[in-house]
Protein backbone atom coordinates (compact mmCIF):
# COMPACT_ATOMS: atom_id res chain seq x y z
CA UNK A 1 0.00 0.00 0.00
CA UNK A 2 2.55 2.98 -0.90
CA UNK A 3 0.44 4.60 -3.21
CA UNK A 4 -1.63 7.80 -1.66
CA UNK A 5 -4.30 9.58 -3.45
CA UNK A 6 -6.33 13.45 -2.16
CA UNK A 7 -9.72 12.47 -2.30
CA UNK A 8 -12.17 15.25 -2.85
CA UNK A 9 -15.70 15.04 -2.36
CA UNK A 10 -18.32 17.91 -2.08
CA UNK A 11 -22.36 17.94 -2.29
CA UNK A 12 -25.63 18.62 -0.69
CA UNK A 13 -24.88 18.15 3.00
CA UNK A 14 -26.82 15.52 4.33
CA UNK A 15 -26.26 13.16 7.62
CA UNK A 16 -24.36 10.29 7.10
CA UNK A 17 -22.08 11.56 4.27
CA UNK A 18 -18.73 10.60 6.59
CA UNK A 19 -20.02 6.90 7.54
CA UNK A 20 -20.77 6.01 3.97
CA UNK A 21 -17.81 7.40 2.09
CA UNK A 22 -14.82 6.02 4.15
CA UNK A 23 -17.15 2.71 4.51
CA UNK A 24 -16.79 2.22 0.61
CA UNK A 25 -12.93 2.74 0.63
CA UNK A 26 -12.11 0.96 4.31
CA UNK A 27 -14.18 -2.15 2.39
CA UNK A 28 -12.31 -1.78 -0.74
CA UNK A 29 -9.12 -2.01 1.87
CA UNK A 30 -8.03 1.51 1.73
CA UNK A 31 -6.52 3.39 4.41
CA UNK A 32 -7.23 6.70 5.31
CA UNK A 33 -4.54 9.63 6.31
CA UNK A 34 -5.18 13.18 7.35
CA UNK A 35 -7.87 14.77 6.18
CA UNK A 36 -9.88 17.71 6.45
CA UNK A 37 -14.01 17.50 6.51
CA UNK A 38 -16.43 20.67 6.79
CA UNK A 39 -20.04 22.00 6.26
CA UNK A 40 -19.29 25.30 3.60
CA UNK A 41 -22.94 26.43 3.88
CA UNK A 42 -24.97 24.18 2.80
CA UNK A 43 -22.35 22.08 1.45
CA UNK A 44 -20.15 19.37 2.39
CA UNK A 45 -16.77 18.97 1.58
CA UNK A 46 -14.13 16.21 2.39
CA UNK A 47 -10.58 15.95 1.63
CA UNK A 48 -9.20 13.02 2.22
CA UNK A 49 -5.78 11.19 2.18
CA UNK A 50 -6.52 7.58 1.13
CA UNK A 51 -3.97 5.04 0.76
CA UNK A 52 -4.49 1.98 -1.66
CA UNK A 53 -2.80 -0.92 -3.58
CA UNK A 54 -5.35 0.21 -6.42
CA UNK A 55 -4.87 2.22 -8.90
CA UNK A 56 -7.13 5.77 -9.36
CA UNK A 57 -9.48 4.29 -11.17
CA UNK A 58 -10.44 1.57 -9.02
CA UNK A 59 -10.69 4.31 -5.95
CA UNK A 60 -13.14 6.21 -8.13
CA UNK A 61 -14.72 2.75 -9.17
CA UNK A 62 -15.36 1.72 -5.33
CA UNK A 63 -16.84 5.36 -4.66
CA UNK A 64 -18.80 5.47 -7.43
CA UNK A 65 -21.77 4.13 -6.19
CA UNK A 66 -21.82 5.77 -3.28
CA UNK A 67 -20.94 9.64 -4.18
CA UNK A 68 -24.20 8.89 -6.84
CA UNK A 69 -26.83 7.95 -4.80
CA UNK A 70 -25.43 10.62 -2.12
CA UNK A 71 -25.77 13.29 -5.40
CA UNK A 72 -22.01 13.93 -4.89
CA UNK A 73 -18.99 15.73 -7.01
CA UNK A 74 -15.76 13.32 -6.91
CA UNK A 75 -12.21 14.42 -7.74
CA UNK A 76 -8.69 11.97 -7.14
CA UNK A 77 -5.57 12.93 -7.69
CA UNK A 78 -2.44 10.99 -7.32
CA UNK A 79 -0.20 12.51 -4.10
CA UNK A 80 2.96 12.41 -2.25
CA UNK A 81 1.97 10.92 1.25
CA UNK A 82 4.32 13.25 3.36
CA UNK A 83 2.81 11.84 6.79
CA UNK A 84 4.71 12.62 10.18
CA UNK A 85 6.14 16.31 9.25
CA UNK A 86 3.86 18.53 10.38
CA UNK A 87 5.08 22.36 10.10
CA UNK A 88 4.13 23.96 13.67
CA UNK A 89 2.10 27.24 13.39
CA UNK A 90 3.61 30.44 15.91
CA UNK A 91 1.06 32.53 14.98
CA UNK A 92 -2.90 32.55 15.29
CA UNK A 93 -4.54 35.82 13.00
CA UNK A 94 -8.34 36.08 13.30
CA UNK A 95 -9.79 38.74 10.91
CA UNK A 96 -13.23 39.84 11.25
CA UNK A 97 -15.99 42.79 9.60
CA UNK A 98 -18.37 43.68 7.51
CA UNK A 99 -18.63 41.14 4.75
CA UNK A 100 -17.50 42.33 1.32
CA UNK A 101 -15.54 40.75 -1.81
CA UNK A 102 -11.67 40.92 -1.97
CA UNK A 103 -10.95 40.39 1.96
CA UNK A 104 -9.48 37.25 1.99
CA UNK A 105 -7.36 38.22 -1.42
CA UNK A 106 -6.40 41.74 -0.09
CA UNK A 107 -5.54 40.13 3.67
CA UNK A 108 -3.46 37.11 2.55
CA UNK A 109 -1.78 39.54 -0.36
CA UNK A 110 -0.51 41.54 2.50
CA UNK A 111 0.54 38.54 4.93
CA UNK A 112 2.36 37.01 2.55
CA UNK A 113 4.40 40.00 1.80
CA UNK A 114 5.59 39.99 5.21
CA UNK A 115 6.57 36.10 4.66
CA UNK A 116 3.25 34.66 6.12
CA UNK A 117 3.04 30.72 5.64
CA UNK A 118 -0.57 29.91 5.52
CA UNK A 119 -0.93 26.41 7.22
CA UNK A 120 -4.48 26.68 7.66
CA UNK A 121 -7.29 28.96 7.09
CA UNK A 122 -10.91 28.67 7.88
CA UNK A 123 -14.01 31.25 6.93
CA UNK A 124 -17.39 31.89 7.98
CA UNK A 125 -19.99 33.86 6.80
CA UNK A 126 -21.87 34.80 9.87
CA UNK A 127 -24.93 37.22 10.61
CA UNK A 128 -27.86 37.98 9.44
CA UNK A 129 -28.06 37.58 5.38
CA UNK A 130 -29.02 41.45 4.75
CA UNK A 131 -26.04 42.37 7.06
CA UNK A 132 -23.31 39.36 6.86
CA UNK A 133 -19.58 39.54 8.43
CA UNK A 134 -17.29 37.61 7.67
CA UNK A 135 -14.80 36.06 9.97
CA UNK A 136 -11.62 34.76 9.19
CA UNK A 137 -8.78 32.50 11.10
CA UNK A 138 -5.62 31.64 9.97
CA UNK A 139 -2.99 29.72 11.32
CA UNK A 140 0.71 30.13 9.95
CA UNK A 141 4.24 29.80 9.94
CA UNK A 142 5.90 33.39 10.05
CA UNK A 143 8.97 33.30 8.00
CA UNK A 144 10.17 36.51 8.62
CA UNK A 145 8.96 36.52 12.49
CA UNK A 146 5.66 37.29 14.12
CA UNK A 147 6.15 41.34 14.86
CA UNK A 148 6.99 41.09 10.69
CA UNK A 149 3.24 41.02 10.54
CA UNK A 150 2.58 43.73 12.33
CA UNK A 151 2.31 45.72 9.42
CA UNK A 152 0.54 43.60 6.96
CA UNK A 153 -2.31 43.61 9.58
CA UNK A 154 -2.18 47.32 9.81
CA UNK A 155 -2.63 47.28 6.46
CA UNK A 156 -5.63 45.24 6.38
CA UNK A 157 -6.91 46.90 9.38
CA UNK A 158 -6.85 50.23 7.38
CA UNK A 159 -9.41 48.53 5.01
CA UNK A 160 -11.62 48.62 7.57
CA UNK A 161 -10.71 44.73 9.22
CA UNK A 162 -10.69 43.95 12.33
CA UNK A 163 -7.70 42.37 13.32
CA UNK A 164 -6.25 39.67 15.78
CA UNK A 165 -3.24 38.54 16.48
CA UNK A 166 -1.74 35.99 19.13
CA UNK A 167 1.64 34.21 19.05
CA UNK A 168 1.26 30.57 19.72
CA UNK A 169 4.02 29.10 21.51
CA UNK A 170 4.05 25.68 21.47
CA UNK A 171 4.67 24.14 25.22
CA UNK A 172 6.21 20.85 24.34
CA UNK A 173 6.91 18.93 27.92
CA UNK B 1 24.29 11.38 32.95
CA UNK B 2 22.37 9.51 30.86
CA UNK B 3 19.51 9.84 28.18
CA UNK B 4 16.67 7.80 29.20
CA UNK B 5 14.39 6.46 26.50
CA UNK B 6 11.27 8.22 26.53
CA UNK B 7 7.91 6.21 26.55
CA UNK B 8 5.60 7.09 23.34
CA UNK B 9 1.98 6.48 23.53
CA UNK B 10 0.03 4.33 23.69
CA UNK B 11 2.72 2.90 25.91
CA UNK B 12 -0.04 1.67 28.49
CA UNK B 13 2.50 2.92 31.39
CA UNK B 14 1.86 6.80 30.33
CA UNK B 15 -1.49 6.18 31.44
CA UNK B 16 -0.55 4.93 35.71
CA UNK B 17 -1.25 6.64 38.34
CA UNK B 18 2.44 7.50 39.70
CA UNK B 19 3.33 6.81 43.63
CA UNK B 20 4.75 8.94 45.95
CA UNK B 21 8.06 9.64 46.71
CA UNK B 22 9.40 8.34 50.18
CA UNK B 23 13.21 7.88 49.84
CA UNK B 24 15.47 11.16 48.96
CA UNK B 25 18.69 9.18 48.46
CA UNK B 26 21.52 9.58 46.32
CA UNK B 27 20.08 6.95 43.70
CA UNK B 28 16.81 9.64 43.31
CA UNK B 29 19.31 11.66 42.98
CA UNK B 30 20.99 10.17 40.18
CA UNK B 31 17.84 10.09 38.54
CA UNK B 32 16.97 12.98 38.47
CA UNK B 33 19.94 14.09 36.70
CA UNK B 34 19.25 11.72 33.78
CA UNK B 35 15.74 12.42 33.60
CA UNK B 36 16.99 16.21 33.08
CA UNK B 37 19.48 15.10 30.99
CA UNK B 38 16.51 14.04 29.26
CA UNK B 39 14.23 16.73 28.96
CA UNK B 40 17.31 18.84 27.57
CA UNK B 41 18.15 16.16 24.88
CA UNK B 42 15.44 16.88 22.95
CA UNK B 43 14.73 20.20 21.39
CA UNK B 44 12.66 22.96 23.08
CA UNK B 45 11.70 20.61 26.05
CA UNK B 46 11.03 22.44 29.17
CA UNK B 47 9.53 20.01 31.25
CA UNK B 48 9.38 16.45 32.03
CA UNK B 49 8.41 13.54 34.15
CA UNK B 50 9.13 10.59 35.76
CA UNK B 51 6.34 8.19 34.04
CA UNK B 52 7.63 9.36 30.43
CA UNK B 53 10.60 7.52 30.98
CA UNK B 54 9.22 4.72 32.39
CA UNK B 55 9.50 5.51 36.42
CA UNK B 56 6.12 5.40 37.56
CA UNK B 57 6.86 7.81 40.82
CA UNK B 58 5.91 11.36 41.30
CA UNK B 59 8.58 13.14 39.91
CA UNK B 60 8.81 16.35 37.26
CA UNK B 61 11.52 18.88 36.20
CA UNK B 62 10.28 22.04 34.67
CA UNK B 63 12.72 24.36 33.47
CA UNK B 64 11.40 27.31 30.78
CA UNK B 65 14.19 29.69 31.17
CA UNK B 66 14.92 29.20 27.56
CA UNK B 67 11.73 31.63 27.04
CA UNK B 68 12.95 34.96 27.47
CA UNK B 69 11.09 37.96 29.05
CA UNK B 70 8.43 35.63 31.26
CA UNK B 71 8.08 34.99 34.70
CA UNK B 72 9.64 32.01 35.63
CA UNK B 73 11.67 30.09 38.32
CA UNK B 74 14.28 28.66 36.22
CA UNK B 75 14.75 25.05 36.58
CA UNK B 76 12.23 23.20 39.05
CA UNK B 77 12.73 19.83 40.86
CA UNK B 78 8.85 18.96 41.51
CA UNK B 79 8.43 15.70 43.75
CA UNK B 80 5.46 14.90 44.96
CA UNK B 81 4.13 17.72 43.38
CA UNK B 82 0.58 19.30 44.93
CA UNK B 83 -1.40 21.84 42.78
CA UNK B 84 -3.07 24.00 46.44
CA UNK B 85 -4.62 26.55 44.43
CA UNK B 86 -5.72 27.62 41.15
CA UNK B 87 -6.77 31.05 38.96
CA UNK B 88 -8.35 31.47 35.48
CA UNK B 89 -8.12 29.75 32.59
CA UNK B 90 -6.67 30.41 29.73
CA UNK B 91 -5.94 28.15 26.01
CA UNK B 92 -2.40 27.20 25.00
CA UNK B 93 -1.08 24.99 22.15
CA UNK B 94 1.07 21.74 23.93
CA UNK B 95 2.94 19.07 22.17
CA UNK B 96 4.07 16.06 24.32
CA UNK B 97 7.91 14.59 24.15
CA UNK B 98 5.71 11.41 24.15
CA UNK B 99 3.10 12.67 21.45
CA UNK B 100 5.33 13.21 18.33
CA UNK B 101 4.35 15.39 15.35
CA UNK B 102 0.92 16.81 16.83
CA UNK B 103 0.59 19.46 18.62
CA UNK B 104 -2.74 20.81 20.22
CA UNK B 105 -5.13 22.92 22.08
CA UNK B 106 -5.46 22.94 25.98
CA UNK B 107 -7.55 24.83 28.66
CA UNK B 108 -5.32 24.92 31.19
CA UNK B 109 -5.34 27.64 34.74
CA UNK B 110 -3.67 30.75 34.19
CA UNK B 111 -1.81 30.91 37.72
CA UNK B 112 -1.27 27.86 40.10
CA UNK B 113 0.29 28.06 43.65
CA UNK B 114 1.75 24.71 43.95
CA UNK B 115 3.76 22.67 46.98
CA UNK B 116 6.28 20.21 46.40
CA UNK B 117 9.72 18.59 47.60
CA UNK B 118 12.78 19.50 45.75
CA UNK B 119 15.63 16.27 45.65
CA UNK B 120 16.45 16.28 49.46
CA UNK B 121 12.56 16.12 50.60
CA UNK B 122 12.50 19.87 50.98
CA UNK B 123 8.89 21.65 50.93
CA UNK B 124 8.68 24.53 48.46
CA UNK B 125 6.04 26.59 47.55
CA UNK B 126 5.92 28.51 44.10
CA UNK B 127 3.04 31.01 42.59
CA UNK B 128 3.40 29.87 38.97
CA UNK B 129 1.87 31.81 36.02
CA UNK B 130 1.27 32.15 32.43
CA UNK B 131 3.46 29.83 30.40
CA UNK B 132 5.05 27.74 33.10
CA UNK B 133 1.94 26.94 34.94
CA UNK B 134 1.25 25.42 31.21
CA UNK B 135 4.27 23.60 31.65
CA UNK B 136 4.05 22.91 35.40
CA UNK B 137 0.17 21.35 34.64
CA UNK B 138 1.50 19.62 31.45
CA UNK B 139 4.03 17.44 33.64
CA UNK B 140 1.97 16.88 36.48
CA UNK B 141 -0.78 15.12 34.42
CA UNK B 142 1.69 12.89 33.79
CA UNK B 143 2.00 11.82 37.47
CA UNK B 144 -1.72 10.98 37.11
CA UNK B 145 -1.64 9.07 33.61
CA UNK B 146 -3.08 12.39 31.99
CA UNK B 147 -1.70 13.28 28.47
CA UNK B 148 -2.76 16.42 26.74
CA UNK B 149 -4.77 14.35 24.08
CA UNK B 150 -7.26 13.86 27.13
CA UNK B 151 -7.78 17.44 27.25
CA UNK B 152 -7.80 18.60 23.56
CA UNK B 153 -10.30 21.28 23.19
CA UNK B 154 -10.93 22.12 19.02
CA UNK B 155 -8.37 23.94 16.84
CA UNK B 156 -10.94 25.98 15.83
CA UNK B 157 -11.54 29.44 17.69
CA UNK B 158 -14.25 29.41 20.44
CA UNK B 159 -14.64 33.00 20.00
CA UNK B 160 -16.90 33.49 17.92
CA UNK B 161 -20.23 30.36 17.45
CA UNK B 162 -22.23 29.94 14.70
CA UNK B 163 -24.86 29.67 17.15
CA UNK B 164 -27.72 32.03 16.93
CA UNK B 165 -29.14 33.81 20.24
CA UNK B 166 -32.86 34.57 19.96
Amino acid sequence: MDKWYMVVVVGPDRPGIVAKVTAALFDGGCNLGEASMTRLGGNFTMMLMVQSEGRERAVKAMLAPVVDSLGLHLHIDSIKGELHHHVEPDVRITLFGEDRSGIVAHATAALAEVGLHILSLESDVAGSEDQPIYVLHIEGAAREGVPALESALEIIASEGIETRLMPIDTLIG
Amino acid sequence: MSVLQILQYPDERLKQVADEVTLFDDPLRAFIHDLEATMRAGPGGVGIAAPQVGRSERIAIVDVSAKKKIKQHGRMVLINPEIIAWQGSVVGREGCLSVPDYTGNVVRAETITITAQDEFGEQQRFEVEGYEARAVQHEMDHLDGVLFLDRLVSRRSDLFKRKVYQ
